[in-house]
């Protein structure tokens, strides 16, 4: 199965290592294929977003990279390393937040470390910090029925931060929430990418919020699932992010991409 | 409820019961019936009686170790029969068995097994026990939210922390509600242990109460044994409406 590359916009590719490789990785559920022969780099320090119609894999390869689903044949190597399993290299975003319904906010936001061992007094201030950083100071102890979706979904992001994980996976984080605490998602998730030097691997199936966060993006197709097109958009987010959806290149990667899922979508 | 605006205490409408009681008590209707007045009276005076003491903790002792053993065995089995399909498969037949089975009937052969003594009686007490909560247990496990264990084990999660860090609690509004239907059915199960094994404790009482027509004392034995299992079953209940707040957003 042959792999296009195809490139828009003026930027050329640059030279950066990857912090994630997929490599000819395939994923049968008894006689369905859900991945064929998928390859795909993921540069360190990027947001790399998995986009295509619902059914085509894209929470699966998730999956298989976060090491919940073993892959039926292929290899997948973070920092180098081959993946066996879930591993501290890598945490998890949940598209339903999964957390702890009975634990207070700063117990959740420490959870990934309480499980890693880590003692009482140095994960709470860990986890302090992060609530600071996503913006919920002062609600460290509240309970998650007492905050709106968007807030228990920051609780989700402090928890995947505080472990310090190279790579994070989001499975459509932000699909639970409502537009407009999307939007500022969608901003704080860009300002993340900078100042966090992490690598983001980010699903959606939204092709606006794709264009709008990714420095690269991915466009899986299904049956059976594979890598139909990278594209890596050069929008300048130099002018502030509010120009980013008025930027031609922006509306013409959109429209691209649309032209090419259109005829997989029922 | 509210009458006319006063808000009556919780349960005013065992005042209207008891007055009832105290009526027909009191009509000398039959030997079966004294009244109320009577009835607390002579509970006054028994809960004093080295005997009275002697049949609570006796039935103390059978209940408690009963229920335990039934607590400890039962939450356990439930979770894990809730996480693997093979021991589900296993065993929740004989669960289902058992929680309907007439298990009164099943305590001959117990005597037969396990001998005349408090043993025996304990064996029933958790037998009538301890299959709502496993059943309860089960379903708490089954109810969880698929993504709460791929969360936990995406963060490193031994099976030894998830059963205690995240089944345990996830499946907790459920085992308390196991918990506290068990309870109420071990007490039926310890009296009649008492009853049909050996005749000790609080069985003895009523035994000995009801064969002599000593009715107040019957009443009375009878008044401190609901009193025990309600508030019992009432701190339980206390205890769900503690975790009640999750149980709805899991």
């Amino acid at each position: 199965m042959s792999q296009i590359d195809l490139k828009i916009g003026t930027a050329a590719m640059p030279v950066t290592d990857s912090a994630v490789s997929v490599r000819n990785v395939s994923k049968s559920y008894g006689q369905v294929e859900a991945l064929r022969d998928l390859s795909l780099e993921f540069p360190r320090g990027q947001l790399t977003s998995l986009l295509g119609p619902s059914g085509c894999g894209k929470t699966t390869l998730l999956k298989i990279i976060a090491g919940l689903l073993p892959a039926s044949s292929g290899t997948i190597e973070v920092g180098g390393k081959s993946v066996v399993g879930p591993g501290p290299d890598r945490a998890f975003v949940l598209q339903d937040f999964a957390l702890l319904p009975w634990a207070s906010v700063i117990r959740n936001v420490a959870f990934g470390l309480e499980l890693r061992g880590v003692s009482r007094s140095e994960r709470e201030a860990k986890a302090e910090k992060y609530i600071r950083e996503v913006g919920l100071a002062g609600f460290e102890k509240s309970f998650p029925h007492e905050l709106s979706g968007g807030m228990r979904q920051r609780v989700g992001l402090a928890r995947a931060l505080s472990v310090d994980a190279q790579v994070l996976l989001l499975d459509e984080p932000f699909s639970a929430v409502d537009e407009q605490t999307r939007r500022k998602f969608q901003e704080d998730l860009i300002a993340l990418v900078q100042n966090e030097n992490k690598t983001f691997i980010f699903v959606t199936h939204s092709i606006e919020e794709a264009v709008y966060v990714s420095d690269q993006i991915a466009i899986l197709l299904p049956r059976p699932s594979r890598v139909h097109e990278i594209i890596r958009p050069s929008i300048s987010r130099a002018q502030g992010l509010g120009s980013i959806r008025r930027d031609p290149e922006y509306l013409d990667i959109v429209d691209e991409i649309w032209a090419s899922l259109r005829s997989y979508v029922e | 409820m509210t009458i006319h605006g006063y808000k009556l205490p919780m349960m005013s409408s065992l005042l209207v019961w008891g007055l009832l009681w105290e009526i027909v008590g009191q009509l000398d209707l039959t030997f079966f019936v004294p009244p109320l007045s009577e009835v607390l009276v002579t509970l006054f005076g028994l809960v004093q009686t080295p005997a009275f003491l002697r049949a609570l903790s006796t039935t103390a002792y059978a209940f408690w170790v009963g229920v335990i053993s039934a607590i400890v065995i039962g939450i356990p089995v439930g979770i894990l029969m809730g996480k693997s399909r093979l021991l589900d498969e296993l065993l929740l037949p004989w669960v289902n068995i058992f929680l309907s089975a007439p298990l009164t009937a099943l305590v001959p052969v117990l005597m037969v097994l396990f001998g005349f003594g408090t043993k025996t009686i304990i064996i029933t007490t958790a037998l009538f026990a301890v299959w709502i909560i496993i059943l309860n247990a089960r379903a708490g496990v089954r109810n969880i939210n698929r993504s709460l264990v791929e969360m936990s084990r995406s963060f490193g999660a031994s099976p030894l922390d998830a059963f205690f860090k995240i089944y345990f609690w996830a499946a907790l509004p459920e085992i308390l509600g196991g918990v506290r239907i068990g309870v109420i059915r071990a007490v039926k199960g310890v009296i009649i242990g008492q009853l049909l094994i050996s005749i000790v404790g609080f069985g003895a009482l009523f035994e000995l109460y009801s064969s002599n027509f000593l009715m107040a004392e019957f009443w009375a034995v009878l008044i401190v044994l609901f009193a025990l299992a309600f508030t019992l079953s009432e701190f339980l209940a206390f205890l769900e409406r503690k975790v009640a707040y999750y149980a709805a957003s899991r």
